[in-house]
């Protein structure tokens, strides 16, 4: 699915720019808002009492009332809205009820923890799935393409939460190679003073070595199914860059100025299909922050994706909304970036 | 296409002549070139097995399955696989093997449902708005914008919290969040035909946006829409599987994949089979699907691969 | 600071050595629980099960009820207290020397501003105290301290005095240590926000951090009155995964889980690492029968229902060691619980009592259900045993708070869900299963009674007048009654009682659990 989605969010981000900035931003604003309000509304018609979440099920009837003015129920919806994106506004997203922090102090906190997942994700579905890419292109439809290329196939077929659960079955619980669920081992908890709220990042700054490698180990295993996935659209759309880069004259040039083979495909062709590469690599990330959101629910990762998923079942409506214009918010700054930075490296690009 | 070696060589010959006399000639030929191509793609045979043999096993599962799908038997819960229970029983002593049949109905019928209104819709919104442009293409490009800005999962898992669980409310939800790439393409597509001369031709004819639009864009539209919904099946049916794991999708006491892993999670360290053949299920129906919209991709269109 | 290991050695370490070696410090005991219920760690506000056993271990009240006998109380911060003969004065005399966790003297004054700031702020659990007659306006009348020593306390009208007791055992009756509260009121708030997640109370622990879904962390309370904690300090980390629980508790990365269910419980039974303790909880599961649909609503019909459920099959196979059969509203240990179970799977009974009842061909009927275990599993239980009498219950399982919300509008056919104990007085359960003051759907009061649409005005008239009774055996011999006749006619369908189960390394022990969630202590918890 994401294949299709992604090919259309690449067409909408160029046509973006060649429209120019200001009538980018004004999509963008039109597109929040279109976001704010799809949330809102769903958030209004969800089946659960928003107020029994505040108060629970045995408040008395005087309590019960008190909560729901408090909450701004008693208000006809459109001055709800009113209400609500006026303060979005100003940046306040209200207050979770679940957590009873403001939404942005919660998701300043759950936040680096998705990035922390995804971006080590990325980097392993990079690393991998561009060499994969590449040799599949350079060898195509022979047995090394078939066999990437069912790889990458499975990456599109498997549930990310069920091999989540298979690897925990065999490297955490059977084999022990890593480390369980969460993010460190509830020893290692506290130990480091969140300045970028990304573990890996900070227990290095602060020379915390023990805590390093107790989060790494924590973090391998999400990361890696994680980057299975990112790894089977990378190798996939680096192979068809590379198909169309082999078909070119200067290829047949080369080779047939007797270059070698390898130095062909890796300088000649491979140096002009990093370009386009960079567009699927921010694509990619985007997407790894979708699909954090089953992953976390597996490996109880403190990250956004579960965040929202567990303020949704409780009709914590603050909490969605602000979680998801975040995400939204990324996804299409992730878009625009690597839009941007394609116009950048290529002055060819429009 | 195992006929292939059967059929006469004059069809093979009519069907390959250069200088076709007739358009159905022509097509057949065309037709058959992309099956040969197709049948020389391994994999894609494979993957046309794979998507075959689920519907052969949704259609005889009840002469397939040992058990009833939903036959408890406490006293046989969580037995490991063996000859009384092939795939093992779950936690309420059912049959996972029969479970796993049956469930292939639930899996094709969320997958053909979501088509029926995907497909359609995506076609419909994008050659309208790819054919006729002005305010109608800017708001429904908007409108797939928002839907786009969303993650997926997320979106889908919104409506079904707004709307209910259900298996029949998770497919509108993910109809819903499926349809804009669909008007995309379309849109695309159509916007390429715009100008071409046959639509110009029908246009001089007198023919009317609405008939130009059902009767030259949206049939041209169809083959890249068919191809994407294959390769998209897939997601659809990983899409409904995660929901059913949320416990949001299909639910008790239906046989659905993603509901028989969510409910074997709980055993997963010691009764590993209660979660992994579902799983499985869901791997190779996936994967049968992609490989068959890889090879229909390959035939059909040799522009991308 | 530890030492240092650049990447290179954290990556080996990582990879190869570290979940050899888990094992939790020597001076902190790591529980797995599922905290996500945790809203507010504010006495007054508190009220869901696992901020409830947070709060109790944080503060103090002024008499408790012996663990091992409810009916037997002793005070805590007092050292006596008694009801005067007109039956509404009640005077407690407060312990001396004793301090909060923060150095300041807890006083008559302390208690006196607790109670009156939860009745004021009436949140959740207000109405344990506002039930006899408190209101914002009068409280500070009726509660207040006479001296530094002396609390009183005046009800509206006369009740069993251990009504009264017992309520004041509930977690709203902590007593703050008000000083230090005060520091951090805003407005009028009684500093409810400051409270949610910092603490000023005096038992064995301090509050050193809540952070929501992810874990809360207790300290030893230096100035704890009682017997010195034996570790310095306690982590609750949320872990929503039973398996996931059972999966660390075996790996040694925690010392106690707190969730496992059956099959964790038995797969874990040979590991010698690993022993188990276990506690009755109040908490009891039943179906609820909306009385607003026909077929429901006739009495043979709601009795047929009750001879289709397999309950002890359910218990052994899906519950065992976690619940146990339990027919009757008031959980074991309650003044006037009872242990009759009149009920057991009888198909050809039950199949009479619906050819009685018009309905030999069955009928279809809805059932919600919380869709997580063991719900989910009890639900397809109940509905396989339905079908045995002809009965279609189709299931509709949704989130908890979901099922709850449809519940309270009434719009359920049926509904599996559980109901626990509010405080240790049986009135607690027989208000909410056998009484309906009101039964239109604007009622303010929605007992589950009510919210099954169950019309019960002479019922309702027993049940409230049982809380006047002063005389113990009396009172107890009238829910013995109500509960005989609940068991007959009553739209409710009870089954279960939970047993709570903890297991727990070897090498930890001494953790209390009482009858109720705010009675499960750390302060004995040692490791060695």
């Amino acid at each position: 699915m994401a294949r299709v989605a992604v090919g259309a969010r690449a067409a909408s981000a160029f046509r973006g720019v060649a429209a120019g900035t200001g009538r980018t931003l004004l999509v963008l604003a039109l597109t929040f808002f279109g976001l704010l309000l799809v949330t809102f509304l769903i958030g209004r018609v969800v089946p659960i009492d928003p107020v029994l979440a505040a108060v629970g099920d045995r408040a008395s009837a005087e309590t019960y009332a008190r909560a729901r003015a408090e909450l701004g129920l008693d208000l006809p919806l459109y001055q709800q809205f009113a209400i609500y994106v006026g303060k979005v506004l100003q940046g306040d997203f209200g207050r979770s009820v679940l957590t009873s922090n403001p939404v942005l102090t919660d998701i300043g906190r759950f936040f680096p923890a998705t990035l922390e997942l995804a971006t080590l994700a990325t980097i392993l579905g990079v690393g991998i799935g561009v060499p994969l890419g590449v040799i599949a292109a350079a060898r195509q439809g022979r047995w090394q393409d078939q066999v990437i290329r069912v790889v990458g196939l499975l990456g599109y077929s498997i549930p990310v939460f069920w091999l989540g659960l298979v690897g925990l079955l065999v490297f955490y619980a059977r084999l022990g190679w890593v480390a369980g669920p969460g993010r460190v081992d509830v020893g290692f908890n506290d130990i480091v003073e969140p300045m970028t709220g990304l573990i890996l990042l900070d227990s290095l700054m602060e020379g915390e070595g023990e805590v390093f490698a107790n989060a790494l180990s924590h973090l391998v295993l999400p990361a890696a199914i994680l980057g299975y996935f990112s790894l089977a659209y990378v190798s996939r759309m680096t192979r068809s860059f590379m198909i169309d880069q082999l078909r070119q004259e200067y290829i047949v040039t080369a080779r047939v100025k007797g270059i070698a083979e390898r130095r062909v495909v890796w300088r000649h062709a491979f140096g002009n299909v990093m370009l386009p590469l960079v567009t699927v690599v921010a694509l990619s990330y985007a997407n790894l922050l979708e699909g954090s959101v089953l992953t976390e629910t597996v490996f109880a990762w403190p990250g956004i994706g579960a965040y929202i998923t567990n303020s949704l079942l409780n009709a914590d409506m603050n909490a969605v909304l602000g979680g998801t214009i975040v995400v939204g918010a990324v996804f299409i700054g992730l878009n625009m970036a690597s839009d941007l930075l394609y116009r950048l490296l290529d002055p060819r690009a429009r | 296409m195992s006929q292939r070696a059967e059929k006469p060589l004059g069809w093979r010959r009519w069907l390959l002549a250069e200088t076709p006399w007739s358009r159905l000639q022509a097509e057949l030929g065309q037709a058959y070139l992309a099956a040969l191509s197709f049948a020389r793609n391994r994999l894609a045979i494979v993957g046309l097995s794979l998507v075959l043999l689920l519907l052969l096993i949704a259609l005889f599962a009840p002469l397939l399955a040992t058990h009833a799908p939903d036959a408890q038997n406490l006293t046989m819960r969580l037995h490991p696989p063996g000859a009384a229970a092939w795939f093992g029983t779950d936690e309420l002593g059912r049959d996972i093997y029969s479970r796993i049949i049956y469930g292939s109905r639930i899996t094709l019928g969320i997958v053909s449902l979501v088509i029926i209104l995907v497909g359609p819709l995506g076609l419909v919104i994008g050659c309208a708005a790819g054919y006729l442009g002005g305010w109608l293409d800017t708001v429904m490009m908007r409108l797939t914008d928002v839907f786009l800005a969303f993650p997926r999962l997320i979106l889908a898992l919104a409506f079904v919290a707004a709307i209910g669980p259900g298996i029949e409310n998770a497919v509108i939800a993910i109809a819903l969040t499926a349809w804009p790439p669909y008007a995309r393409v379309a849109r695309a597509e159509t916007i390429a035909l715009r100008h071409s001369d046959f639509v110009s031709a029908a246009r001089l004819q007198g023919a009317g946006a609405l008939r130009i639009i059902r009767r030259q864009i949206v049939p041209l539209c169809v083959s890249s829409v068919i191809v994407r919904l294959t390769l998209d099946m897939s997601g659809i049916i990983l899409t409904a599987a995660g929901l059913g794991f949320l416990g949001l999708g299909a639910q008790p006491p239906s046989p659905e994949w993603g509901a028989m892993i969510s409910s074997g999670r709980r055993f997963i360290l010691d009764q590993w089979w209660v979660a992994f053949f579902p799983g499985l299920a869901i791997c190779l129906a996936g994967l049968g699907f992609n490989l068959l919209g890889d090879g229909l991709r390959d035939v059909l269109d040799p522009k991308q691969r | 600071m530890r030492h240092r290991e650049w990447v290179f050695g954290g990556l080996m370490t990582a990879l190869l050595v570290s979940p050899a070696f888990a094992a939790t410090p020597k001076d902190t005991v790591v529980m797995a629980k599922q905290i996500d219920d945790i809203i507010s760690l504010d006495p007054g506000e508190v009220f869901e099960f696992s901020g409830a056993e947070a709060v109790s271990n944080i503060y103090d009240k002024l008499i408790d009820f012996n663990i091992k006998k409810v009916s037997e109380l002793h005070g805590r911060l007092v050292e006596s207290w008694g009801v005067a003969d007109d039956g509404v004065t009640y005077t407690f005399k407060m312990k001396k020397g004793l301090k909060f966790a923060s150095g300041n003297p807890i006083t008559a004054a302390d208690a006196a501003w607790s109670l009156q700031r939860a009745v004021i702020l009436n949140k959740t659990p207000g109405f344990i105290l506002t039930q006899f007659g408190f209101t914002k306006d009068n409280v500070k009348d009726r509660i207040k301290a006479s001296d530094p020593e002396t609390l009183v306390i005046v009800t509206a009208k006369q009740v069993a005095p251990s009504f009264l007791y017992y309520c004041l055992t509930a977690n709203v009756s902590s007593v703050v240590d008000s000083k230090l509260a005060e520091q951090h009121a805003k407005g009028d708030d009684f500093a409810n926000e400051w409270l949610k997640s910092h603490s000023a109370g005096s038992n064995a622990f301090t509050l050193r951090d809540w952070r929501a879904n992810e874990d809360y962390t207790l300290e030893a309370n230096p100035n704890y009155w009682g017997k010195k904690p034996a570790v310095k300090r306690v982590v609750v980390r949320h872990v929503a995964e039973p398996s996931t629980q059972r999966l660390l508790l075996e790996k040694g990365d925690i010392d106690y889980a707190r969730n496992l269910t059956r099959d964790d419980l038995n797969a874990i039974k040979s590991n010698p690492q690993i022993a188990t303790q276990e506690s009755p909880k109040g908490n009891i599961v039943y179906v609820g029968l909306n009385q607003k649909n026909p077929n429901l609503a006739k009495p043979e019909v709601r009795e047929a229902l009750k001879y289709l459920v397999d309950y002890d099959a359910i218990q052994r196979n899906i519950l065992s060691g976690t619940y146990i059969v339990h027919e009757s509203f008031l959980p074991d240990g309650f003044l006037g619980a009872i242990d009759d179970k009149p009920y057991k799977l009888d198909v050809a009974k039950a199949k009479a009592l619906l050819a009685k009842a018009g309905l030999s061909g069955g009928f279809t009927m809805t059932m919600d259900a919380p869709g997580s275990s063991p719900y989910t599993d009890i639900a397809q239980a109940i509905q396989a045993g339905f079908a045995q009498g002809g009965v279609k219950l189709e299931l509709i399982p949704g989130d908890q708070k979901q099922v709850i919300t449809k519940y309270r509008a009434r719009n359920h056919d049926s509904v599996l869900l559980y109901w626990g104990p509010d405080y240790q007085d049986p009135h607690t359960n027989a208000q909410t299963f056998a009484s309906n003051p009101d039964n239109s759907d604007s009622s303010p009061s929605k007992t589950l009674a009510w919210r099954n649409s169950w019309n019960i005005p002479e019922m309702t008239k027993t049940t409230l007048d049982a809380v006047g009774e002063r005389d113990a055996e009396k009172r107890a011999a009238i829910y013995e009654s109500l509960q005989r006749e609940h068991q007959k006619i009553s739209p409710f369908i009870i089954m279960f009682e939970q047993i709570e189960v903890a297991a727990h390394r070897k090498n930890v022990d001494g953790f209390i659990m009482g009858p109720s969630v705010d009675t499960n202590f750390y302060e004995e918890i040692r490791k060695n």
